[in-house]
């Protein structure tokens, strides 16, 4: 079985996912189309080499359905023989994409992949792909379906993260994500979005607020007691988790992760393909997996997945030299530093998603990609990468730098 | 056209047939095999007919449609399902499909007949009517307060399974059709008509004549409007944005007014949710396939015989001696009238139209109990559901007085003063010294033995306990119970005024606690048990609800007070020894009662009870008291059965010491008066539900591990070695419906 290694990470800055954000006049599959060009010309990619293109997209509807990393290939003019599939694991599906790819490369089947999502959530909106998850009483019942707001503030409730807890963990994503930028420590994965013209769109992360504080998160008020009393969903939390008497609604917009377009590639391949097309590998993939988790509590998942892939990897908590955790919500990271006694110094060191936002489907390679950097500056060996996903599910995945 | 036995058939001059459904010696129209044989008669004829230029559907019962199903067919069906759930075959599941379907597709013969029907809804109109008439394509109901359209099925552990699930939201908004069905609330005409479940109201004079001047005007369509081609239903479509928005939290409020319990209630959204993406023939079918499935749960099998066949039967005075001539009520005593209970006794008398006369120590305390009445009609009336008029009139039939020459004349006398035997005995005698010799004495003793009452008595054959539950105008049961000396005659009259009242009966020997509140006491003192074991108290709350009970233990002891827990148990103490009570359990009641703990009356129990609109929480010093267990470590289900197998022990306890004779009235009351888990049946059915023996093995099991409250009484092995069902080992004397 071959290993399969990492030889860069591209990801698009990201903007704000709303009518006024600066990527909301760029279709999906440009964004896409974007990093597949940026990846291709900065290693000198023979496309016609690669094996196939995997994107994540988590709303793969309208402008952003039909197999948009095919679209987005015949737009960034790749070779015909490149083919492409789109995946989706809900906020996992970025890293699944590259999980997968590193299966094939594993297995045999591929030597080069691309591999990462996209998101437009200004474009195609939220929760646009439907789904019997959502809908269909025969699943919503057994499933315990709730908002994710209502489970993250279930979390919360269930391990005893307060109000303040969970603004200050926000706080110091922020702090932490402008320190980052200021630093330059996004400037290998960053691609400015720019026009036909070569004029830029947008260059930074635009979704970032680092002047707030703890007063200014107070005078927000929690995003999900209505969803939480009036639907019912407190009630399916507590039928969940007995133990609770009440739930203690702490997320709101400014603590939660934030809503964004962009996108992001990883370009793997095994490691003769790399040498033979003149490449140096950054890291290798040692494990990954996943895992089905709580569907009530629904944001545990990557506390199970990381417990299933140490055992599986036969590795201790203590060979992870980095952690990055996607920040859906505060309490889900807070939970997970809980469960492993995780000094936050190794968690999410430069910001995340409540800062600088969540686009669903890219993600995961986006969060990869910062991971690496970060590794390579800080010059450290493993690091451990992992989501929490809708329905109750986890993905992980554990890299060495080679 | 044929003569038929349940319906008049009249064809008039302009070719307008009017249906008139009249069932022989029945008071209220009811769907019997032979009424459906009849109606798909009728529609064969009517159809073939060139000379019908339409159908009016009514009934000849004054101010009635029809009740729905009959007792006796249902209870047939549910039987066949049994036997065929014992031995599922192939052949036997298509019996089940093809007769769970016969009155959906004769509905939907009816309404692609050719012909226009129009349905002419002049009183009660309940389930399968309410689908008929759903069928039919025009629907036009009496402007009367008579008028009143339900699809109750789910409150039997069933649902609407002729194509109500179908047609409800094909006809209104999605959520008021979730709404209408999975709560089987009724409509009354004018809010059928608005949410557009029914097409017009008329002066219930002018009914017929409308429906036939509709007919004739060829304003009724004979296509309904789901087989036209471009039929869309009136709310969102199901898989969209404004679906998104509704589905979700229906299904969320579903669970958290269920818990899961109540496969019916599911049943209804599945069949929406499904049916709504599909056309008409295709949803009924799916319909179909989901009734059969729901006619074959125990859940089904046990809220039918419990909360439909048996409680009408009791309703009815099954337990009614014969030969004893019917008691009419015109003027009722109530000793003690101005207290909590006797007020509530003389409000549910009086609101029954008989007069009360309250009576007690002075006329400013019987006046209480006037007063009481008047706040509940208040209440009512602020909920629109009385008039000024309501409440005078039974204002009008309560008298109060101090003096016990009022109570002459009276039909019956209820005694209702202080628990304590010395008063009891002087309001006894006082009240025999001026009633009729005949007159029936009834004490609404819950603690003091009625035998010992009856020894007050002059006449202890006329003597009986008619024991109320708090608050009385809301509790549907009252348990009638029998000292050594009762009569026949005591006992027909106690029923017969139960009746009166629009109560349930149940008839109980004369023992400590009766039957309920025996009952009631294991489940509180189960959560003692989690309590001192350190379960959170969220979680005990919790498991009760999960288990269907509809207040959690902890909440239940508040209103009953802590402080009547702590008489109670230092009462049994005295009588039985301190081996009687739970040392641990008194303990702990006694701390609280020190710090002025009382329960809801004092403001602070077990929970805290801040001044609205804040809601009570549970008191935080509880975790305190005792060291706790980590939650994730519990199994919820198993605390769930904890409380629903000491309840039921008990009550099979009762059955085995003769306390209760009848398992009907065992799960009746277990219902009505605790609420105990009604997906159940009751707590006899509950155990039938697992088989005898492998209740018997579970118990054993939960013995093992938590202690003597679940040791199963001998019966239960008994019945467990003969793999007997309570409804076999006590045969129910069945009388005519």
């Amino acid at each position: 079985m071959a290993d399969a290694y990492i030889y860069d990470a591209v990801r698009t800055p990201r903007g704000r996912g709303k009518k006024d954000g600066s990527l909301h006049e760029v279709p999906s599959v440009r964004l896409a189309s974007h990093v597949l060009e940026e990846v291709r010309d900065r290693n000198g990619l023979d496309t016609s080499k690669v094996d196939d293109i995997i994107f994540g997209c988590v709303d793969p509807v309208g402008e952003a359905g039909g197999v948009i990393p095919r679209a987005a290939a015949f737009e960034a003019g790749y070779d015909f023989a490149a083919p492409g599939v789109q995946i989706s694991r809900f906020c996992a599906s970025g890293l699944d994409a590259v999980n997968l790819g590193a299966g094939k490369i594993a297995a045999g089947s591929d030597d080069i992949v691309v591999a990462g999502g996209v998101e437009s959530m200004s474009r195609v909106g939220m929760g646009m792909s439907g789904g019997a998850w959502i809908f269909d009483p025969s699943v919503g019942l057994p499933a315990y379906f709730m908002p994710q707001g209502v489970s993250a503030d279930l979390i919360a409730t269930k391990y005893g993260f307060s109000r303040d807890d969970v603004d200050a963990y926000a706080v110091e994503s922020q702090k932490r994500a402008e320190a980052a930028w200021k630093d330059g420590r996004f400037d290998k994965s960053v691609v400015a979005v720019k026009d036909q013209n070569g004029l830029t769109i947008l260059d930074h992360d635009e979704h970032m607020r680092p002047s707030t504080d703890m007063q200014s998160l107070a005078s927000l008020n929690p995003s999900f007691v209505m969803p939480g009393e009036m639907g019912g969903f407190d009630a399916v939390g507590i039928q969940a988790h007995p133990e609770i008497e009440a739930v203690n609604h702490v997320h709101h917009a400014g603590n939660s992760s934030g809503i964004v377009d962009g996108a992001a590639v990883v370009l793997l391949g095994s490691d003769d393909a790399g040498k033979a097309m003149g490449m140096k590998p950054r890291a290798r993939i040692r494990a990954f997996t996943n895992v089905g988790s709580d569907p009530a509590l629904m944001l545990t998942g990557p506390v199970d997945v990381t417990e299933k892939l140490l055992k599986r990897a036969g590795m201790e908590l203590s060979d992870i030299d980095l952690f990055e955790l996607n920040e859906a919500f505060a309490a889900v990271v807070l939970r997970y530093m809980q469960a492993f006694d995780i000094d936050h110094d190794k968690m999410n060191v430069n910001g995340g998603a409540i800062a600088m936002g969540h686009p669903l489907g890219a993600t995961g390679a986006m969060i990869l990609g910062t991971l690496l950097d970060e590794m390579e500056r800080r010059d450290v060996n493993v690091g451990l990468c992992t989501l929490c996903i809708g329905a109750g599910m986890g993905t992980a995945t554990i890299i060495e730098r080679v | 056209m044929a003569d038929y036995k349940n319906f008049t058939v009249e064809t008039d001059n302009d070719g307008i047939v009017l249906v008139t459904w009249d069932m022989p010696d029945k008071s209220m129209n009811v769907f019997t095999e032979e009424v459906m044989d009849e109606i798909e008669a009728i529609c064969d004829a009517t159809r073939g007919d060139e000379a019908v230029k339409g159908v009016v559907f009514t009934s000849g019962k004054k101010g009635s449609f029809s009740g729905g199903a009959d007792l006796s067919m249902l209870n047939g069906r549910m039987e066949r399902i049994q036997e065929l759930k014992d031995n599922p075959t192939e052949e036997g599941m298509k019996e089940l499909f093809e007769g769970a379907g016969r009155m959906s597709w004769l509905w939907r013969k009816i309404e692609t007949n050719g012909k226009p029907w129009v349905a002419a809804i002049n009183g009660t109109c309940m389930g399968g009517a309410t689908e008929l008439a759903l069928s039919c394509h025009y629907r036009i109901a009496a402007d009367s307060e008579k008028v009143k359209i339900a699809l109750p099925e789910v409150k039997v552990g069933i649902f609407p399974g002729a194509g109500g699930t179908q047609r409800v939201p094909r006809l209104i908004d999605t959520q008021e059709a979730l709404k209408f069905m999975t709560t089987g609330s009724p409509m009354d005409a004018s809010k059928a008509q608005k949410t557009g479940l029914i097409h017009e109201v008329v002066a219930a004079d002018d009914l017929v004549d409308a429906a036939k001047a509709k007919l004739k005007a060829g304003e009724v369509d004979p296509e309904a409007p789901w087989d036209k081609k471009k039929f869309r239903a009136p709310g969102t479509p199901v898989y969209s944005g404004a679906g998104s928005q509704l589905w979700p939290p229906a299904i969320a409020i579903l669970r958290k007014q269920t818990y899961g319990n109540y496969p019916a209630a599911e049943a209804i959204l599945k069949c929406v949710f499904e049916g709504l993406q599909v056309p008409i023939d295709t949803g009924l079918t799916i319909e179909q396939r989901y009734f059969t499935e729901i006619l074959r749960t125990t859940e089904a099998a046990m809220m039918v015989r419990s909360l439909f066949i048996s409680l009408q039967e009791l309703n009815k005075g099954a337990r009614r001696p014969d030969g004893v001539e019917k008691s009419k009520f015109k003027k009722i005593g109530v000793l003690g009238g101005g207290g909590f209970m006797g007020a509530g006794i003389g409000y549910v008398t009086a609101k029954a139209g008989i007069d009360v006369v309250l009576l007690d120590r002075d006329a400013e305390s019987a006046e209480k109990g006037r007063q009481h009445a008047a706040g509940i009609m208040d209440g009512r009336i602020k909920k629109r559901r009385a008039t000024e008029a309501d409440k005078e009139e039974i204002l009008s039939r309560i008298t109060t007085t101090a003096d016990y020459a009022d109570l002459e004349g009276c039909d019956l006398v209820v005694e209702a003063v202080f628990e304590d035997s010395g008063v009891k005995k002087a309001a006894t005698e006082s009240a025999e010294a001026v009633i009729p010799d005949g007159t029936i004495f009834a004490s609404n003793t819950s603690t003091i033995p009625i035998s010992s009452l009856a020894q007050n008595s002059k006449k202890p054959d006329q003597f009986i306990g008619i024991h109320f539950f708090s608050p009385v105008d809301k509790m549907m049961l009252v348990e009638i119970i029998l000292g050594e000396k009762t009569g026949e005659k005591a006992l027909a009259t106690a029923i017969d005024y139960v009746r009166a009242i629009g109560k349930t009966p149940i008839v109980v020997n004369d023992t400590r606690g009766f039957y309920v509140n025996r009952c009631v006491l294991r489940y509180i003192s189960e959560a003692y048990n989690m309590l001192v074991e350190g379960v959170p108290p969220a979680m005990i709350e919790n498991a009760a609800k999960m288990a269907g009970m509809p207040v959690g233990p902890l909440a239940l002891n508040d209103e009953t007070a802590i402080d009547l827990s702590q008489k109670i148990m230092r009462q049994t103490a005295r009588d039985l020894g301190d081996d009687a009570i739970d040392q641990r359990h008194m303990k702990m009641v006694d701390e609280l009662v020190e710090k002025g703990r009382l329960g809801r009356k004092a403001g602070k129990g077990f929970y805290d009870y801040p001044e609205k609109p804040a809601k009570k929480h549970l008191w935080p010093g509880l975790k305190e008291m005792f060291d706790q267990t980590a939650a994730d470590s519990l199994d919820v289900e198993t605390l769930e059965e904890r409380f629903l197998f000491t309840i039921a022990i008990e009550a099979a306890r009762v059955m085995e010491e003769g306390i209760v004779e009848d398992p009907r009235e065992a799960d009746v009351g277990s219902i009505l008066a605790f609420g105990f888990a009604p997906y159940s049946g009751g707590a006899l059915s509950y155990i039938d539900g697992f088989g005898a023996k492998v209740f018997v093995e579970r118990a054993d099991a939960l013995k093992a591990e938590y202690g003597e409250q679940f040791a199963v009484p001998e019966l239960l092995r008994d019945m467990a070695s003969k793999d007997q069902s309570f409804y076999e080992r006590f045969p129910v004397g069945r009388k005519a419906a």
